[in-house]
Order: structure tokens, then C-alpha cells, then sequence
């Protein structure tokens, strides 16, 4: 009996207590017509070992392959200590810190983690994490127009460069409460998202929220101190959609403009989360001091206990589903606090600076890959703008032909943008974090320049 | 000490991060962070030391026992985790082509057709991260298929007062009003009312079964056909699915559309507050709108299943489609359970909890509904001794961590005054249940000899009890250099 620990003794001296003769008389009062007798399709059970052998078999067969797709998961190096810590019993088994006394380990540490994302973002206050960095951004807007009540508006401009699945997101989750997502479009030169769009999508209404991705999904580096004030000018609470590695060298969205951006969303994935098939990975969401209450999910507050000693606890519990059920500012119960504890972890051994030398190396090595793969005829960048650790290439040849043949050679060549942008076909989205070396770089080049003349037909 | 109190500038762990500080000239001054982010600057063996001091100051299944009603928290077997975090799993990126990934396709997909069988709906979505994802997935399910009937004035989602504050909230963020039915004295839903409560405006009902306060709702066929003749649609949450595997099914009760919590009956880690995982499942008429993406089998081959191939679904919830992650977790577990295992789980997690019931009826406590079976779950009230010895839940709450246990589920669900919600699970010893029982007579006999120490208590714990109300008026958010909280 797997993890069930009952002698035949406990069984009968417990159905003794109960005062009943088998534990099927405890099902009694469920109607006998619905009862089932067993789950026919369910396989039987298997022993540690023989599912060990089933799973690495698996694995193996995944690969790994040399990645350089970016798109919004990012693979960097995570430090052992990163995982061995945050796989301890006493974080991977603990729920939700409601008693707070005995939750003191949990609670301190997430108290460090919105301490950390309100030093990266340069906000005032940071939430215990939401799902990812899509539905944060969802709840984002959400918390926006809550907000804003005297833009009298509920819509929110999105920039067309804000990656496609975190728009689709954003509408699913949205849209239910009568919220209307425009998108703003890019200038296909700079690929970057002119301020001068916010005016004249503006119309009668106005935005409630204007969101900004710094940098956004083809990489490029937005004039956020621009969009920012025009966005205020309107009246618009300002969203800025970031990478946390990006902002050890970016300017933080509190800094943007002449006020700041009101609020900070974004995936923590690059904070020591592996790449995992896309999760579990977590949001963050920082905001400004005045707007704490619309804020969603759990936030952590330091306090004192009855011998004035200081302590933490859940706290703002009235913005909650558990104490305001239908009025709550989300439905958000469970998050992803685990992977909030592997982010603070991992922010405490990189430190500041050692977040700057992996978002500099990232860009370094994206610039390399750019120029070596650039050398073959028919590739270029698609746009002018500096860009952080993402490029998007125009190729001479069809994307997925491609990608398939550098499958083939354990490359992953990188983010088809053509399936998203047609007007961009064929094009590529590539990413070289930190964990590329030369030697790979040159390998894809190499590779890349093959397939390309093998599939261009001359003349 | 707060990791940040233990900086000292210059200090790095400098094997961490590359050797040089890369050129970056050609990103323009006036989009470049001017001063470094606030970040500590320690080494690593300060990390290491930090955060496993830190871990030492919690409770957790792995160190104590902790029978939180409604939150299933059984031991999460190690071989989960460790099968789930094969470099070959945990190196593959989201974006990788399918046929790259088949291996964790195939469980994904064995873990889909797994989950249709316990629960008896026709089709399953891995893809909500959490229950309170599933259930706006499944609301939101329910507000399209009344859509594409052009069924459009059905503004109202029921549920009980009993219900988890995540279904009137999931309602809410649906677009729905959320309207409260009443429980029965005897904690069945209250028939009448409900009658009295549907109509052509009923979207549907949100309905736990066995509900939270423990029992198993005997008229849930009644209770489906009000719904279903109202023309309303019934929705389950499967927080409490544990108490029931194999032994009955959502889909035969006449549900038609679920969630379940994984971190729960399939034994995930809560990781101190998640992550979980909140798969859906439906019945055929619901199942072109689940949300993407679904696993695919073509022959031998798995492949994702996206917006393209699914043009009515209700959308993504996530970017990535879901905590992949928790779902291998889940898998190894299903696997290691297998169909015998399953049985028993339903079967020990309702043993633990009728006998626990039991014994703490013989010693004088107060069941909620004493004429009731537990399910895998149940309520006593502290009301009696509130009233003799001017201790609350709360106190016996505290108290109980000094002995060790945590503290049950207290003040949920609201309709029982000075609750505790106590779920033992199957994972736990007849001793340890003994232990406990033990341990509230030992804390109920404090109280009538001295009070104090119940109502001060915990007194063993890294600090005492914490003001709560301080903590929400004097925010203290986030460390400041300069000690000014944000
Ligand atoms: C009855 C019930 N419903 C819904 C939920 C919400 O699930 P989650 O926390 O996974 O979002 C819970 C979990 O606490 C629950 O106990």
C-alpha cells in the first residue's frame, strides 16, 4: 500500500472506534447507484524503481539540446545552491503561511523576495507572486482600471511588440469584465513602439492603462522614459512588462520618465527557474505605494509580535478571496511560492552585480551570434534599435525548414515570428544567454550557412 | 537577521556569474540603470546558511503533522521530485519543437487520459495552474457555452455558503454575480432555497462535494436535475476529491465541468503557498471550449494541441500552457498508486478522519454534525469551551503548534462558529492521530487551569503572536536601507 502506513491491527481496533465492520460502511451515505467498483483504466501501480526506469527513459529521450530561443523563458545558469535550498522539506512541504508563528522561515523569506523585486523594479511595494508573467500582467490591468476611476475608460493599450502569448492572456483573462484590449503597432524599421501612437489611439475614451515591455518580445529596447509620459499626459496609468535580469542593466520602470511607471509585472522565470517545458515558473507584481490595496495575491508585512519582537505575517488579508470572496481584487489563492523562494535564493548569490554580468554577457553574446550568423548572405536584423539578448533576423529561406534542419543537428535555432507576424515571414527571433559559449555560436553559424545555401536555389 | 542586514559592499559569490563585466556601450546612457539595485551583497555560504536557518523556523508535512482542512497536505513522495527534475525535463524549453519533448508529452498525455478515468468527464485540460485557475477556466467554460447558444441572459453563477472564497471570486472575475445558497442544519445544501433560487438567469452552480464542512452531499442527483432543468450547468471543485477516489465520480454525480488540485489528491508539494496545478475536465457538450493547450496522440506521436486546432476553446491561461512541472509530479504519482493504490486513498484518508472524529467525540469535543459520516475531513467547534474558558479556535490553534501539530483549518468554513477543520489524510499513523487527540484534551485542560497560557500561546516558536492589525496599518513591506518601510 503506497505511503498508507495501517497494520491489519490499526485497521481493526480503528473500525472498532468508528463502531463500524469495514471501512466501505464509512462510503454509506453516498447513493448506491453512483458507487463505482474500481478504476478500470488506471494501470496498476508500479514500484519506485520501475517508475524511475519508465521516467528516465523519457528524459533521455527529450534531449538537450543547444537552445536559443528566448521568447519569454530564458535558460541561464542556476547555481547548486539555488535548488538543493529550495527543495528542503521544511519550504517544498509547508502550505500557504497562514499560522504565522510557524511559518516564520517562509514568510521572512518572502518578505526578502518583495524586498529584492522592489530594489530591481525601483517600485515601492512587490506581491508574493502570481502564476506567470502572463496572468500577471492580466491581473496588472485588472488592478489598473480598479485604480484608475477617474480615467472613466476601460481600455488598455497593449504595444503589438509584447509577446503574442501574454496578449492572448491578457485578453482571455480580461475581456470577461468588459475590458477592451487596443494594440499599439511597431515601427518596422526600429521595431521599437513610437510614443506618438498613444495620441492617436487615444481617441474620445482615452486609456485607463498603457502597458509597456521593456525590452520588448523582438528584443528591442523601448524609449520607456517617452511612452511614459505620454501615457501619464493622457492620463494613463503606466504597466511596464520587464525582465528581471534585463533590469540589473535597464532602467528600472519606477525611474521611467518624469513619474515612474505605477506598476511592474513580469516573468521571475529568469531568476534561477529551470526552462522545464514552461513551468512551473512564477509572476511578480510591484507597484506603487498608493495602489497596494488593488493589488492581487499575497503580500507579507513585517510587524511585531506580543514581546515587541519582530515578525512576519500574511497581511492587507481584506483584499483576499477567503475574507472578501466576490469582492476580492483576484481570485488568487495558491500561487507559485516555491519558485518565489528558488528567485530569492538565487538574487541573494548573484547580487546586483552579478546579475549585471549575466544581463551584459547576454547581450554580449546575442551581439556575437548576430554578427556570425549575419555573415551568411539573405540574413539580417530586422530592425535598427539596439536590442538586450534578443535578436529578430530576417532569413533568405523559409523559417521552418530551417529550424527542422537545425533540429536535426540539437539546435534550436530559435522563435519563428512569422507564425505571429506574417508580416515579418520569414524571420527569426534568436537568444544567446550568458551559457552560450563560442564554440556553439560558431557551430550554429556554420550550420545555419549550410542549410541556407542548400536551400536557396541559385540565380 | 534579514539577508539584507548581512551585506557588506564589495562581498560577491563570484563563482556564480561570468568572470567579466561585459561591454554594453551600444545601449544608449539614457536607458541604462544608473545605480545598482539594492540587492545583498554576501557570500555563498551566507546564502546557504541563511536560508537553511531560515527553512528551520517553519513547519512543514516533511517535519510535523499538519492537518489543515481543505488543503489534502499527505506526504509528497520524494521520487516525484527527484523523476520530475531529470535534466532531461527540466532543461526543455517551452518553444522546443514537439517531437523534442515526446517523452514528457507521453506523460502528459497518460496523466490527461488518467485524470478522465477518476473523474468520469470526457475531456481533461492540464493547463490552470491552480484550483482557483481551474475554476475561472471552468466558469468561464460555462459563460461560453451559454454564449454560443446565444443563451446570453444568464448573469448568475450559485454558491453555497459553505463554498471556498475562490468560487464566489472566480464568478466575479468571469463576469458573473455570485449568488449565496444556504446550507442545511445537517450540511446538505438547503433544497428549497436552491429551487427557490434558479431560473433562466442561473448560468450555473459551483458545488464541493463533499463539501467543506465534511459530509457528502446526499441529494447531489437532486440537486443536479433543479440545476440542469433550470438550464444552468453544474460545476465541481475537486479540493476535496481525495475523500472519494474510486469509490465515486464527478461525472456520474451529473457534473459538467471540474477542477481538481493536484497539490492535493495527487500528492504535489505546496511549496509554502504553491505551486499547484487546477487541471478542468468537462463532459462532451463543454469540451470544445477548454482551454489550450491539450496533449494530442496521433498514432505514436504527442503533439500540443493550440488556439489554431481548437478555435472555440476559452483561450490560454498561462504563456507556457501550465506548471509542467507539477503535472510529472502528479504522474509519478498516479503511476505509483496505480488503481489499487487510488482505492486507498479514499479509503485510509476517510478511515484517519472518522476515527480521529471519533475519538475526539469520546473526549468530550463538539462535532459539527455528529450525526454525519466524515468524509476525509472534518468540523468540531470549540464553542463550548469558548464559553466556559474564554478561549477561541484560535488559541487551541496556537496552542497546538507548542505540542507540535499544525494547527487545523480555523474559522473556515464561517457557518460553524470557532471552527477547526481538521483533515488528517491517509498518510498518518494511528499513533500520530492518538498523539493528537492527546494534545487537544491535554490543551482543553489548560484552558480550564490556566487560561493564559492558551491564549498567549504559542510560546515555543521562533517569536509569540503577532499583531496582525500593526502589520496591516503600519505597512512594513519591504527592507529600506535607511529603515524607512515602504
Ligand atoms: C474547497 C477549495 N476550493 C478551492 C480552492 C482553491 O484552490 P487553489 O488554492 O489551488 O487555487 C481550495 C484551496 O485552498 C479549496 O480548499
Amino acid at each position: 500500500m503506497p505511503f498508507v502506513p495501517h497494520t491489519p491491527a490499526d485497521i481493526a481496533a480503528m473500525l472498532g472506534v468508528i463502531g463500524v465492520a469495514a471501512i466501505d460502511d464509512l462510503f454509506d451515505e453516498i447513493p448506491a447507484a453512483l458507487r463505482i467498483g474500481e478504476l478500470a483504466a488506471i494501470p496498476t501501480g508500479m514500484a519506485e524503481m520501475d517508475i524511475a526506469r519508465l521516467m528516465q527513459v523519457r528524459a533521455r529521450a527529450d534531449g538537450e539540446p543547444v537552445c536559443f530561443i528566448g521568447a519569454g523563458a530564458y535558460d541561464h545558469h542556476i547555481p547548486a545552491v539555488v535548488w538543493q535550498i529550495a527543495s528542503r522539506g521544511e519550504f517544498y512541504t509547508a502550505y500557504t503561511p497562514y499560522q504565522a508563528e510557524a511559518s516564520q522561515g517562509t514568510l521572512q523569506l518572502l518578505y526578502e523576495f518583495q524586498s529584492m523585486m522592489t530594489a530591481l523594479t525601483a517600485l515601492d511595494v512587490s506581491n508574493a507572486s502570481l502564476y506567470d508573467g502572463a496572468s500577471a500582467l492580466a491581473e496588472a490591468v485588472l488592478m489598473a482600471v480598479r485604480a484608475n476611476r477617474k480615467a472613466k475608460s476601460s481600455r488598455v493599450l497593449v504595444p503589438r511588440a509584447l509577446h503574442p502569448a501574454y496578449r492572448r492572456v491578457l485578453r482571455g483573462i480580461v475581456e470577461p469584465q468588459g475590458i477592451e484590449v487596443v494594440e499599439a503597432p511597431f515601427d518596422r524599421r526600429g521595431g521599437h513602439t513610437p510614443a506618438a501612437t498613444l495620441d492617436s489611439l487615444a481617441g474620445a475614451e482615452g486609456f485607463a492603462a498603457v502597458v509597456i515591455n521593456q525590452p520588448n518580445f523582438f528584443g528591442v529596447i523601448e524609449d520607456a522614459d517617452e511612452l511614459t509620459d505620454a501615457a501619464h499626459a493622457q492620463g494613463a496609468l503606466v504597466i511596464g512588462v520587464v525582465n528581471p535580469i534585463a533590469l540589473a542593466l535597464l532602467k528600472p520602470p519606477g525611474e521611467w520618465g518624469t513619474a515612474g511607471a505605477d506598476i511592474a509585472c513580469g516573468e521571475v522565470q529568469p531568476l534561477g527557474i529551470p526552462l522545464s517545458s514552461g513551468g512551473p515558473y512564477a509572476g511578480f507584481l510591484c507597484c506603487k505605494k498608493d495602489l497596494v490595496r488593488q493589488m492581487p495575491g499575497r503580500i507579507i508585512g513585517r510587524t511585531l509580535d506580543l514581546d515587541g519582537k519582530p515578525g512576519f505575517t500574511l497581511t492587507l488579508q481584506a483584499r483576499e478571496q477567503h475574507i472578501r470572496r466576490g469582492k476580492a481584487t483576484s481570485n488568487i489563492c495558491t500561487n507559485q511560492g516555491l519558485l518565489a523562494t528558488a528567485a530569492t535564493i538565487h538574487m541573494a548569490i548573484l547580487g546586483a552585480e552579478g546579475l549585471e554580468r549575466v544581463a551584459a554577457a547576454s547581450h554580449a553574446n546575442t551581439r556575437q551570434l548576430t554578427a556570425l550568423l549575419c555573415k551568411t548572405a539573405g540574413v539580417e536584423p530586422l530592425f535598427d534599435r539596439p536590442c538586450f539578448h534578443e535578436q529578430a533576423l530576417h532569413l533568405p529561406a523559409p523559417t521552418a525548414d530551417v529550424l527542422r534542419s537545425l533540429a536535426a543537428d540539437t539546435i534550436l535555432g530559435g522563435f519563428d515570428l512569422g507564425l505571429d507576424y506574417p508580416e515579418l515571414d520569414p524571420a527569426l527571433l534568436v537568444c544567446a544567454t550568458e551559457l552560450r559559449t563560442a564554440e556553439e555560436m560558431e557551430h550554429y553559424a556554420a550550420k545555419l550557412a549550410e542549410i541556407i545555401a542548400s536551400q536557396t536555389v541559385p540565380g | 537577521m534579514l539577508i539584507h542586514e548581512q551585506s557588506q559592499p564589495g562581498r560577491r559569490a563570484t563563482a556564480q556569474a561570468p568572470l567579466q563585466l561585459a561591454d554594453c556601450a551600444d545601449i544608449p546612457a539614457a536607458q541604462r540603470r544608473t545605480t545598482r539595485a539594492l540587492l545583498p551583497e554576501v557570500s555563498e555560504l551566507q546564502v546557504v546558511r541563511h536560508y537553511t536557518r531560515l527553512s528551520q523556523k517553519n513547519f512543514s508535512i516533511d517535519t510535523h503533522f499538519y492537518p489543515l482542512g481543505s488543503c489534502t497536505m499527505k506526504y509528497n513522495p520524494r521520487a516525484c521530485h527527484t523523476l520530475a527534475s531529470l535534466p532531461g525535463f527540466l532543461a526543455r524549453h517551452p518553444e522546443a519543437p514537439d517531437h523534442q519533448g515526446q517523452g514528457f508529452l507521453a506523460c502528459l498525455y497518460e496523466l490527461q487520459e488518467m485524470l478522465k478515468e477518476v473523474t468520469g468527464m470526457q475531456a481533461v485540460s492540464l493547463a490552470p495552474s491552480a484550483g482557483a485557475q481551474g475554476e475561472f477556466a471552468g466558469v468561464a467554460m460555462i459563460r461560453a457555452y451559454h454564449q454560443a447558444r446565444g443563451d446570453t441572459a444568464r448573469t448568475e453563477i450559485l454558491v453555497p455558503d459553505a463554498a471556498h472564497g475562490t468560487n464566489p471570486a472566480s464568478a466575479v472575475m468571469c463576469g458573473f454575480v455570485a449568488r449565496e445558497i444556504p446550507t442545511g442544519p445537517d450540511g446538505d445544501v438547503n433544497l428549497e432555497a436552491l429551487r427557490a433560487a434558479v431560473g433562466s438567469q442561473t448560468a450555473g452552480i459551483m458545488l464541493t462535494n463533499p463539501s467543506t464542512v465534511g459530509v457528502f452531499d446526499r441529494n447531489i442527483q437532486e440537486i443536479a436535475r433543479i440545476v440542469h432543468e433550470a438550464g444552468g450547468l453544474l460545476y465541481y471543485d475537486g479540493a476535496n476529491l481525495n475523500a472519494i477516489l474510486s469509490k465515486v465520480r464527478p461525472g456520474d454525480m451529473g457534473f459538467d465541468v471540474i477542477h481538481m488540485n493536484l497539490h492535493k489528491t495527487f500528492s504535489t508539494p505546496h511549496g509554502g503557498g504553491g505551486p499547484g496545478a487546477g487541471p478542468v475536465g468537462v463532459s462532451q457538450r463543454l469540451e470544445p471550449f477548454l482551454p489550450v493547450p491539450l496533449v494530442a496522440r496521433d498514432g505514436t506521436a504527442y503533439r500540443w494541441l493550440s488556439e489554431a486546432n481548437r478555435p472555440q476553446s476559452i483561450g490560454r491561461l498561462t504563456a507556457f500552457g501550465g506548471n509542467m512541472g507539477i503535472l510529472l509530479r502528479a504522474y509519478v504519482y498516479a503511476r505509483m498508486l496505480g488503481r489499487e493504490g487510488m482505492k486507498r486513498v479514499s479509503e485510509f484518508s476517510t478511515l484517519n478522519a472518522n476515527y480521529l472524529m471519533a475519538r475526539l467525540r469520546e473526549a468530550g469535543f463538539e462535532a459539527a454534525y455528529p450525526q454525519r459520516r466524515a468524509s476525509h475531513e472534518f468540523i468540531i467547534s470549540i464553542k463550548q469551551e469558548a464559553k466556559a474558558f474564554h478561549v477561541n479556535a484560535m488559541d487551541f490553534a496556537k496552542r497546538l503548534l507548542d505540542y507540535g501539530y499544525h494547527a487545523p483549518t480555523t474559522y473556515f468554513p464561517s457557518l460553524v462558529p470557532e471552527c477547526l477543520l481538521i483533515e488528517p489524510t491517509e498518510t498518518e499513523t494511528k499513533e500520530e492521530l492518538d498523539g493528537f487527540v492527546a494534545a487537544l484534551v491535554a490543551i482543553r485542560e489548560e484552558a480550564r487551569t490556566n487560561p493564559d497560557l492558551v491564549t498567549g500561546a504559542p510560546h515555543t516558536m521562533p517569536v509569540r503572536r503577532l499583531d496582525d492589525v500593526r502589520a496591516a496599518r503600519q505597512l512594513d513591506l519591504a527592507w529600506r536601507p535607511d529603515g524607512a518601510p515602504a
